[in-house]
Parts: C-alpha cells; sequence; structure tokens
C-alpha cells in the first residue's frame, strides 16, 4: 500500500528576485510511459538546487530536455520569463544552458582542449580553429578547477577522474548562466569533490543557477539552498533546504516511511560450496581470495571502480585471471567462458541490465529459456511448450508483471526486465549466484521484491554474492561484506563488525 | 611521449615503404629514380583522390561502395558532354564533374541521413544503379580517345615544376583536407561523431548530418577524380574502374584508418595508396606477373586490418596501475 | 495486495496472425504479381522448360544465400563467397588436369569451401577483426589466387558424368541444382526455426554480449556459420563450375553483392537480429522472375542490376517513408 506524501508542499516562495530558468508544467511521453506528467522547477540566480528523487524519477529525461535532447510534449521552457524551445544541443548551449552528464560524453580521439571546445572552438583567420587560442582557453579553464591536465593530451590517456575533471571544463567552458550537474561526484575522489564544491560556490558567486543532481544526503545538505523532488516523474515537493530534514526527502522520494526495507533472514549457513584462491590480473585486480558457504550472502563492498565488477567477470569467464584457483564443492575447476561457469553452477546478474543482462529485442521466454535450452529441447530441436512452461514456472515466482511472456523485454520496466534476468538464471538451477548492484535503476517496489527473494534463494541453500553501492543494501543483506578498494581486498567485515563508517573508510582507505 | 609518436602508424607505413622501395632498389636501381617514383605518385594520384574521400566517410562509421562506380559515371558524363560540346573550356567541365560527383554523393546521403538505411546497403545499391545508368546513358558504347578534345585530353598531364597538374590536384587535396580535417568545425566533427555518436549528440553536432557530409565530400572528389580517369586515359565505358572501391577500402584500412570510425588521418590514407600504387608499378618491373596484384592487395589489406586492431585493443580500465601510480 | 493469483498468457497475437502481417507475405503478394504481369507479357513465360531454366537464375545463389543469412542474423557477413566460388572451381579445375574423377571433384570444392570459411572464421572471431574487412580482404585474396594460377588461361575438360551438378535433370523438368536447393531450404529452414542453433543465432544477433554472459559460446556458433558460408559456396561452385563445364578466374564476379541483396530483401535485418529463411526462399524467386521476365524482354544483364539495385533500396526505404509520412500525418 503506497501512501501519499502528508503534506503538499508549495511551490516555492520567491525570496531572490524571479528565476533564471524555469520549466511550467512539463511533460514528456515515451511510447507505454509517461516519463514527466505536467512537472515544473525553478532556477534562481546563485542559487544551488538539488533536484531529488528515485532511479526512474524522471530527473534524466529534465536534463535531456532542458540540454536539447528531447523535446517536451507539453508545458514549456522560460528564460527570463520568456517560452523558448532547445530543439538541438546547440540551441540549450546558445540559451546559456550547460551540463555536465551523468556518463562521460566526451572523445578518446580527440585531444583535452577539443573536447572542451567542440561545437564553438575559437576561430582565427577564414573562420579556421585557432588551435593555439583553443588550447590557451582550455588550459586557463582547467587551472580554474584545479585540474593538471595537459590540454594537447589525448583524451584517452588519461584516467577517468580526469576525463570528469575535462567534462566539467567542457561544461564550463560555456559562457552559461544555467549549470545542470547530473551526479558530478560519481567518479571522484573526496579531494576531488572537495574542489567540486569550492568551484559550485565560486559559480554560486558569478550568479550562476546551478541544478544539482545528487543521491548523497549529505552532499545536498552540504551546498544546495532549494531542493526539488520528484517521483514517478510528477513534481511530489520543493523549498528551501533549510526547511526540511533528511528524513522528510526520503519520505517524499518513496512516498512511505523507510523504517524497514530489509527482510528479515534465517541465517542458516551450510557447507562451503565456492573457494577462491589468489586470484590475480594483470591490470584489474590482485590477491583476491575467499569463502563462501551455502545459504550465505556475501557482500561486495567498494567505490565505483574499485575492481568488484571486473573480479566478478573473471570468476564467471568473461575475462581471465592470469593466476587463481576456483573451487566449487572441493572440486578445482577452470573457467574459460561464461558457458563453463554456468555448467559449473556459477551464474551472473550484470550491472549493464539492457547491454550484458537481457536480450532486450527477444521475447521474455526466449531470454529465460536461453541458457536452459539443453534441458527445454530435445535432441537440439525446440519445444515451444516447454520453454514456456519453465518461462511461466521461474517468472512467476519472481512475480513478473507482463502482458505476455511473448512481449519484448525492452518493454518491461527496469524492475520487470531484473527479474527476467534472475528467472533466467534461476531456471539453471545454480549453485552460486552472483548479483552486481542487482538494485540498481530500478523502482523501490521491484527493490523490496528482489530483496526478499535474495533472501529466500539464501534460505532455500543458494549461495549469494552480492556487488553493492549503496551502504544501506550492504547492512541489510550480508552476512558477511568484502570491501575492495584499488582492485585489492581492503577488509573482510562480519554483519556485526560493520558499520557504515568502517564500510566507507576502508573503500576509500581513510 | 617520443615513444608514442615514433610507433604511430604513419612512422611505421613510411618505414614499409622505404623498405618496400629499398627491396625493389637493390635489384632495380631505376625504380627509385625520381622521374620514376614521381611516375608512380602519378599513377597513384587517382587513388589517394578517393582515399580521402572514403576515409571522411570510414571516420562516420560508415562505408562508401559506390565510389568506383560514381567516378565511372560522372566520367561518362563528362565525356559525353565534351563530345557533344568540345569547345566547353576545361575549367566548366571540372567544375561539372565535381558538382556532378557530389550530387551523386548527395544521394547516398540522404538516404543515410534521412531514412537511416545502413550505408552498406545504400552504396551496394548505388553502386549497382550507378553502373546501369552509364549503360543506359551511353548504349554501352565507349567514348574512344579520337571523339575528345585536345584540351580534355591534355589537361591532367600539363607539367607544372615538373609534375603533371594531376599529380598536383592530388597534392592539392592532401593538404587541403588537412586542413580542413584538423581546423574546421566539420572536421573534428568527423572525428566526434564517428568516435562516440552518442556524445556528439550532446556536443550539439547532428550525426546524420555529419555522414551526409562525408558522403558528399567522397562524392565530390570521386567525381573530379571520374573526370582526371578519363582524359587521362582517353576512354570511358561501362566498366571503367570496375572493382576499383575494394583498392579504396583497401588503402583506407592499410592507412591505419579504422573501419568502427573515429580514427584516421589524410596522411595515413595516402601513404595507404602508395603502398599499393607502388606495388602495383613495381610487379611488371620485378616480373612478376600483374595477376598477382590481387591476392597482394588482399593479403595487404588482411594484414592491416590485424595491426589496426592490435594498435586500437581496448586497454581494460586498468584499476591496479592506478593504485600503484597512487602508493 | 490482492491476492488473485495472475498467469501471464503465453502470447497474445496467435502465430497465424503474426506471419499474416509479415514481411514474408508482403513479398509473396510481389512474387505472385510479378508471375502474373510475366505471364501476359511474354507468351513464352507460361512454359514449363522455360520455368525450369529460369530457376538456374537464382539456385546457386540462394544456396548460399541461406548460410548468409544465418550470418547476417548473427551481425556478421561474408563479402568473399564469390571469391571462393573461384577459388574452388579453380582447385577443381587443377584437379581435372591431374586426371582427379568425379567424387574427387567434389571432395576438392567442398573442401576448399570449408578452408576458404574456416579462415574467414578465424580471423573475425579468434583475431576478433570486423568481418566486413576480413572479407573484402579475402574477397580479393582468394579471387587473386585464382588470377595467379590461371591468369588469363581457363580450366576445361571435366568429366562428363561432373556434368550431372549443373546440367542434370531428376524427373522431368526437375533439375538437380532446383532439388537441392529445395532439400537445402528445408534444412537451413529448420535449423534456423526449430532448433537451439537457430536460437542462439538470433539471440547472438540481437546482443552478442549478452548472449555471452548467457552462456552462448558467441564465437564457436560464429565459426560454424563461416563454416557454412564457406561449404554452401563449394557447392555452388560444384553446381556452377559443372553447369559452364570451364573455370576462369573471373567466374562468379559480383555475385556476393547479388546474395546480399537477395538476403536483405527477404527481410534480413542487415544489422543483425532477425529475419527467415522462408523470406529469402520468396526473394530467391522474385529475384529470379524479375531478371527472367527482364531477359525475355530483351533487356540487358546491367539495365537489371538498376532494378536489382534499387530493390535492395527500395524494400528498405519504402516502409520508412511510409512511416515518416504517417507520423506527420498524425502530428497534423
Amino acid at each position: 500500500m503506497l501512501m501519499q506524501p502528508d503534506q503538499t508542499h508549495d511551490l516555492p516562495k520567491v525570496e531572490t528576485g524571479p528565476p533564471i530558468l524555469a520549466l511550467n508544467r512539463v511533460t514528456k511521453t515515451f511510447p507505454g510511459v509517461t516519463a514527466l506528467s505536467e512537472v515544473s522547477l525553478e532556477l534562481f540566480p546563485g542559487k544551488v538546487t538539488a533536484l531529488v528523487g528515485e532511479n526512474g524519477a524522471g530527473k534524466s529525461t529534465v536534463v535531456k530536455i532542458l540540454t536539447g535532447i528531447y523535446q517536451p510534449d507539453g508545458g514549456e521552457i522560460e528564460i527570463d520569463g520568456t517560452p523558448c524551445r532547445f530543439p538541438t544541443a546547440q540551441a540549450a548551449g546558445d540559451a546559456g544552458v550547460t551540463a555536465i552528464h551523468q556518463e562521460t560524453v566526451l572523445f578518446d580521439e580527440l585531444s583535452v582542449a577539443e573536447n572542451i571546445f567542440l561545437g564553438h572552438a575559437p576561430r582565427g583567420r577564414f573562420g579556421l580553429i585557432d588551435t593555439a587560442e583553443m588550447i590557451e582557453k582550455a588550459r586557463a579553464i582547467l587551472v580554474g578547477i584545479g585540474a593538471q591536465i595537459e590540454p594537447r593530451t589525448k583524451l584517452k590517456d588519461l584516467g577517468i577522474a580526469n576525463k570528469h575533471l575535462v567534462a566539467i571544463a567542457r561544461a564550463l567552458s560555456i559562457d552559461a548562466r544555467v549549470v545542470i550537474m547530473d551526479e558530478p561526484t560519481a567518479a571522484l575522489s573526496q579531494k576531488e569533490i572537495e574542489e567540486l564544491y569550492v568551484l559550485v560556490e565560486e559559480l554560486k558567486d558569478q550568479g550562476k543557477a546551478i541544478l544539482f543532481i545528487s543521491h548523497k544526503f549529505d552532499e545536498i545538505f552540504r551546498i544546495a539552498d532549494n531542493y526539488t523532488v520528484f517521483r514517478d516523474g510528477a513534481l511530489v515537493g520543493t523549498g528551501s533546504i533549510a526547511d526540511v530534514s533528511e528524513a522528510e526527502l526520503v519520505k517524499m522520494m518513496v512516498g512511505r516511511d523507510v523504517s524497514q526495507i530489509f527482510p528479515n533472514r534465517a541465517h542458516n549457513i551450510g557447507d562451503e560450496i565456492l573457494v577462491v584462491e589468489g586470484y590475480e590480473h594483470p591490470t584489474e585486480f590482485a590477491d583476491i581470495g575467499f569463502t563462501l558457504h551455502r545459504g550465505q550472502i556475501l557482500g561486495f563492498y567498494g567505490l565505483v571502480g574499485a575492481g568488484r565488477s571486473e573480479f566478478m567477470q573473471s570468476i564467471f569467464g568473461i575475462t581471465r585471471p592470469s593466476s587463481g584457483v576456483l573451487r566449487i564443492d572441493g572440486k578445482q575447476v577452470d573457467i574459460r567462458s561464461p558457458a563453463d561457469a554456468v555448467a559449473n553452477g556459477i551464474v551472473y546478474v550484470p550491472e549493464d541490465r539492457g547491454k550484458q543482462g537481457a536480450i532486450t529485442a527477444l521475447p521474455i521466454f526466449q531470454n529465460v529459456t536461453l541458457p536452459s535450452l539443453g534441458r527445454t529441447s530435445r535432441n537440439g530441436f525446440l519445444q515451444l511448450a516447454e520453454e514456456f512452461k519453465l518461462a511461466r514456472d521461474f517468472t512467476e515466482r519472481l512475480d513478473l508483471r507482463a502482458a505476455s511472456l511473448d512481449t519484448d523485454v525492452g518493454n518491461l520496466s527496469g524492475g520487470n526486465q531484473q527479474k527476467v534476468v534472475i528467472a533466467k538464471w534461476l531456471a539453471t538451477q545454480p549453485k552460486v549466484i552472483i548479483l552486481d548492484e542487482p538494485t540498481k535503476g530500478i523502482d523501490i517496489g521491484s527493490k523490496a521484491a528482489v530483496h526478499e527473494f535474495m533472501a529466500e534463494l539464501a534460505a532455500q541453500g543458494l549461495a549469494v554474492i552480492m556487488v553493492s553501492s549503496e551502504i544501506p543494501e550492504i547492512m541489510g543483506m550480508s552476512d558477511r561484506v568484502i570491501v575492495m578498494r584499488e582492485g585489492r581486498i581492503a577488509a573482510e567485515l562480519s554483519a556485526d563488525t560493520m558499520t557504515p563508517e568502517t564500510l566507507v573508510r576502508h573503500a576509500a582507505g581513510i | 611521449m617520443p615513444k608514442n609518436i615514433l610507433m604511430s602508424r604513419e612512422v611505421l607505413l613510411t618505414g614499409a615503404i622505404a623498405l618496400l622501395l629499398a627491396i625493389i632498389a637493390s635489384r632495380f636501381p631505376a625504380f627509385i629514380a625520381p622521374t620514376n617514383l614521381a611516375n608512380v605518385f602519378n599513377d597513384t594520384a587517382p587513388l589517394i583522390l578517393l582515399a580521402i574521400g572514403q576515409m571522411i566517410v570510414i571516420l562516420t562509421r560508415c562505408i562508401d561502395l559506390s565510389v568506383a562506380a560514381n567516378l565511372a559515371l560522372t566520367g561518362m558524363v563528362v565525356a559525353m558532354i565534351n563530345v557533344a560540346m568540345p569547345g566547353l573550356p576545361v575549367p566548366v567541365i571540372i567544375v561539372i564533374s565535381i558538382g556532378f560527383g557530389a550530387l551523386l554523393g548527395v544521394i547516398n546521403g540522404v538516404l543515410v541521413w534521412k531514412l537511416a538505411i545502413p550505408p552498406i546497403v545504400v552504396t551496394l545499391g548505388t553502386m549497382t544503379i550507378f553502373r546501369g545508368t552509364i549503360f543506359l546513358l551511353s548504349d554501352g558504347k565507349w567514348v574512344n580517345s579520337h571523339e575528345f578534345s585536345d584540351s580534355f585530353k591534355a589537361f591532367p598531364r600539363t607539367e607544372f615544376l615538373g609534375l603533371p597538374l594531376m599529380s598536383w590536384i592530388a597534392i592539392a587535396a592532401v593538404l587541403l583536407f588537412t586542413l580542413v580535417m584538423s581546423r574546421t568545425t566539420l572536421g573534428r566533427a568527423f572525428y566526434a561523431a564517428g568516435g562516440n555518436p552518442h556524445a556528439a549528440t550532446y556536443a550539439g553536432i547532428d550525426v546524420g548530418k555529419t555522414q551526409f557530409w562525408a558522403f558528399t565530400i567522397s562524392g565530390a572528389l570521386a567525381g573530379l577524380t571520374g573526370y582526371l580517369w578519363v582524359s587521362r586515359f582517353a576512354v570511358a565505358f561501362v566498366d571503367l574502374a570496375g572493382g576499383f572501391e575494394l583498392n579504396v577500402v583497401a588503402a583506407c584500412v592499410i592507412g591505419g584508418v579504422a573501419i568502427m570510425g573515429g580514427i584516421g588521418t589524410v596522411f595515413g590514407a595516402m601513404l595507404g595508396s602508395l603502398f599499393l600504387g607502388i606495388i602495383s608499378n613495381a610487379l611488371p618491373v620485378v616480373n612478376i606477373s600483374p595477376f598477382w596484384q590481387l591476392a597482394i592487395s588482399g593479403g595487404a589489406i588482411i594484414i592491416a586490418v590485424i595491426l589496426n586492431a592490435q594498435a586500437n585493443r581496448d586497454k581494460g580500465r586498468i584499476i591496479l596501475k592506478r593504485a600503484e601510480q597512487a602508493t | 495486495m490482492s491476492d488473485t493469483s495472475r498467469s501471464i498468457p503465453d502470447r497474445l497475437q496467435s502465430p497465424l496472425e503474426r506471419r499474416l502481417k509479415s514481411w514474408e507475405t508482403l513479398l509473396l503478394a510481389v512474387a505472385v504479381a510479378i508471375f502474373i504481369v510475366n505471364s501476359f507479357t511474354s507468351p513464352y513465360f507460361l512454359n514449363a522448360w522455360n520455368l525450369s531454366d529460369m530457376t538456374f537464375n537464382f539456385t546457386e545463389k540462394a544456396m548460399i544465400a541461406f548460410a548468409m543469412a544465418l550470418l547476417i542474423i548473427a551481425g556478421e557477413i561474408d563479402l568473399s563467397v564469390a571469391s571462393i566460388i573461384a577459388l574452388a572451381s579453380t582447385a577443381m579445375g587443377a584437379a581435372v588436369q591431374l586426371g582427379v574423377g568425379t567424387p574427387g571433384l567434389v571432395l576438392i570444392g567442398l573442401g576448399v569451401g570449408l578452408l576458404c570459411g574456416a579462415f574467414n572464421g578465424f580471423l573475425v572471431t579468434r583475431m576478433g577483426l570486423p568481418s566486413i574487412v576480413v572479407t573484402i580482404g579475402t574477397m580479393s585474396l582468394f579471387r587473386g589466387i585464382s588470377y595467379i594460377v590461371l591468369g588469363d588461361q581457363a580450366y576445361r575438360g571435366y568429366p562428363s558424368d561432373f556434368a550431372f551438378f549443373g546440367q542434370g535433370y531428376v524427373f522431368w523438368v526437375i533439375s538437380f541444382e532446383f532439388v537441392l536447393f529445395a532439400c537445402l531450404a528445408l534444412i537451413y529452414f529448420v535449423l534456423l526455426h526449430k532448433t537451439n542453433f537457430g536460437r542462439a543465432v538470433y539471440a547472438i544477433g540481437n546482443n552478442a554480449v549478452g548472449a555471452e554472459f548467457s552462456g552462448i559460446r558467441v564465437a564457436r556458433v560464429k565459426f560454424i556459420l563461416f563454416l557454412l558460408t564457406g561449404l554452401m559456396s563449394g557447392v555452388a561452385a560444384i553446381c556452377l563450375t559443372s553447369r559452364l563445364a570451364s573455370t576462369r578466374p573471373s567466374i562468379a564476379v559480383g555475385w556476393e553483392l547479388e546474395i546480399v541483396t537477395m538476403v536483405v530483401l527477404g527481410g534480413v535485418n542487415i544489422l543483425g537480429g532477425s529475419g527467415s529463411i522462408p523470406g529469402v526462399v520468396i526473394a530467391a524467386f522474385v529475384m529470379g522472375l524479375v531478371t527472367f521476365g527482364l531477359g525475355l524482354l530483351n533487356v540487358p544483364g546491367i539495365v537489371m542490376s538498376i532494378v536489382i539495385g534499387a530493390l535492395l533500396i527500395g524494400v528498405i526505404a519504402l516502409p520508412r517513408l511510409w512511416e515518416n509520412w504517417r507520423m506527420q500525418a498524425a502530428k497534423r
């Protein structure tokens, strides 16, 4: 039962003059989905507005509308009170709106300076790009944000954090009045995050309006002046950050109290099932070893880029470790491909659902039976009736919502796609299931269902490995946690010794 | 990073070409005499022109298989214009050939841009359509040497500072497009649209439109080459330059242009063309049957694509290395 | 929470309904229309022997097109097929000069096809190279070897019983080639639509990474597809060589384009992931009928290529134009 928020939040009381940019009852629909329904948003000069919401609440859609990637189906965008349209990304830039996107949208083969100035490079004689001036300007911007990057370097030679700084520099190279920051700190280290905060303060002082999208509440309370909360594509609250508590924000985001999201679990740990010793890879991870028992949920915590997924994919046979031993049920096995892993009872639910998890253009039943065709077929010939039966068994256990088993997976919501991927692996009757960020990007209802199902699997004696970057999920679900940092195990914590502080300390190495 | 520059594609290829010349010269020193090398360059000029256009198309993750057919069709059109109007001055002929070739490129470009049809399908289709059109225009007849006006035939052979104009046009194209690719917004857009189409959209670049311009440029260069080819060999017929599109793709691949888009240079495309040009010119000299040509260029494509793949292999995220640097 | 047990239905649309709305149905209508037009425009068309002759226009190409369809559905392409024909034919011709008999020739034809397919497959799946460039390379290489061996010469003198494959009739006007074509169509239909292997082909074509992550041995499946394409080229080489009774290095030049056209016309998505064998079979007939019909009207071959090229673009462009037009109409 969903509870409506008990109080309606008034539209912001204007305190600092009119907004630079405003969205007025903007609606955006995609086939079958309403991504935004009549949402409004106001950005004021010299103010940071935090846009808060669960994954799928419509935040990215707003960013894409503000940057000219999508066109709204209804409502309007106003700049200084004048309605305007952004038919292209160029038009949004010309109107003074710039964005630091969540994914790095840059070009490996171009130089840092070209990445910063692509599309608006300084011109010299005959309209040719003035390379020297471009490099100088790029250098000035980079120095301004405290990035020690040579503008002539090719982007592909930079690390992830530096690429992100280039993205920030690119956003600042446009003389913008509105700066959108979509999860700008996700890939940055603590030191770089501090520098970013300083930068945000500078932009505020220059009178720019900033839209700040973040999942991190400490961050929001530290730098935001106003907040706006979206839920399921609709505006649920907006106001001054000083008048709201973290608990109230969370309540608005999820639409209910979040006291007990995680299922209670019986901890009946069984025999040893998986032993990993001395797993090494020349570039991605080193010296990884652990033991996993039946009925256990082993959490893997770490910062983004700590090498957790890379390691899991080597257990699953995607990448080959340079050395290391893997024993399952006491028997040493050599896993050279995912097919080998599946044959040995190890399955992997990847983080990148659309690319690695599901084959979105194929129907649900074909996705579910893909690794189990050997059992549903006769002498290599397909038996459709058997396939539908197997698919129905497992999708119904997961409470999948779909029009029919013949529906393409691409037409399902993120949560239901994840259920299809999990059903696919359960149908193979695995011994060990690895879930990589299993609830990333899915709605709160499906999230709880996935958590409950994990607990149920463990209770039935399946060994579960869960990679997660969400501390509540790690704390709520795991019997034990391995913390990874920079490709190595930083700590192994039991349920009694893990606290949010210890997890963060080991993950960040402080 | 001097090591990086030393190992760059262009340097490796220049080395390979030097080695090739040295081997040929060790037995036939006359081959590397300046006049002969100039001849080789002149023979390779059409390939260079086409390879520049093809490189731009491949940069944007497309392919243009219709270049040779475009060349032949434009060549036939200007040939027939010359026959009908012998008085038309050569500069006008050149403008017509560039314009007509560009028009054929526009057809490819519009189909790719506006209808989002895969480029390989579009250009396979237009390739056969262009060839067929030559037949319809010419009724399958040849336009022969004596039917052309003298000025029409003389232009590419006219010498300037010791080199035929044909060579000068190729040199000019290399210089012009090096400038276009490195110093214009459109030039950089070709790299951006092919290197990361998704990001290009965010940067305000219309990927489809960029591909359209690539096809238009490729078509214009093919058209120009069409006139040069027909006038130099003083003949136009349906199967002119048949199968030459494969040599063009080969020159690009050998020149280090990545078929997945986003990587390649004008200089590389020129070197790739020269590599093939030297081989085809050297075969008769070193007494190998010209029938070897096809197999050699096939082998060269395969070796080049293996080398390209090795050079551009994804290096992973290198999590550990960063850790080592940090400590 | 409601407690009604919801069962998800298997299908919303019956398979018959889906089939009626398919590309194949449209294509079949086109084939019938061309057939009718042809029979009105030429008095020579509706003649059993003429129709039988017509099938030679497409049988050899269609054999390769079946394997090519699977390869394209899996997201790869092989442009070297016509060159494999040349190389296989050259190898058979050389063997004839050494006095090899018909069974030996067949083995050599099939063997060369398999070897060439294996070479392509190795470069694509083991070395991880893009198939379009690899097969443009081997397209030159394979035919290039034929040129090195033959130059401007030709091999002749094939044994008389070798002629059966390309010139023989099984029953009345039903040629051996046509029977072989029909059998191969059936085999490939079952392979693609009724087996686990076929399912894997679709999965790979839609999302090769996802298929790999689902435990499918993607490289192995693709390698087998290259082998099959090579093998089919070998089969076509035997039929064509037998029909022509001679081998020149320029044999089957340009066939790769007609084969790809046939596959795309048959509704196979050039980007991979969808397509069917019945579609390719109908497309083969459509192309055969068009070529034959124009031939009866004394239209030269090169002009037919315009029609083929326009067909290739048109079949993809028209549905998209229609869609664009509909969307604009909806806006107004």
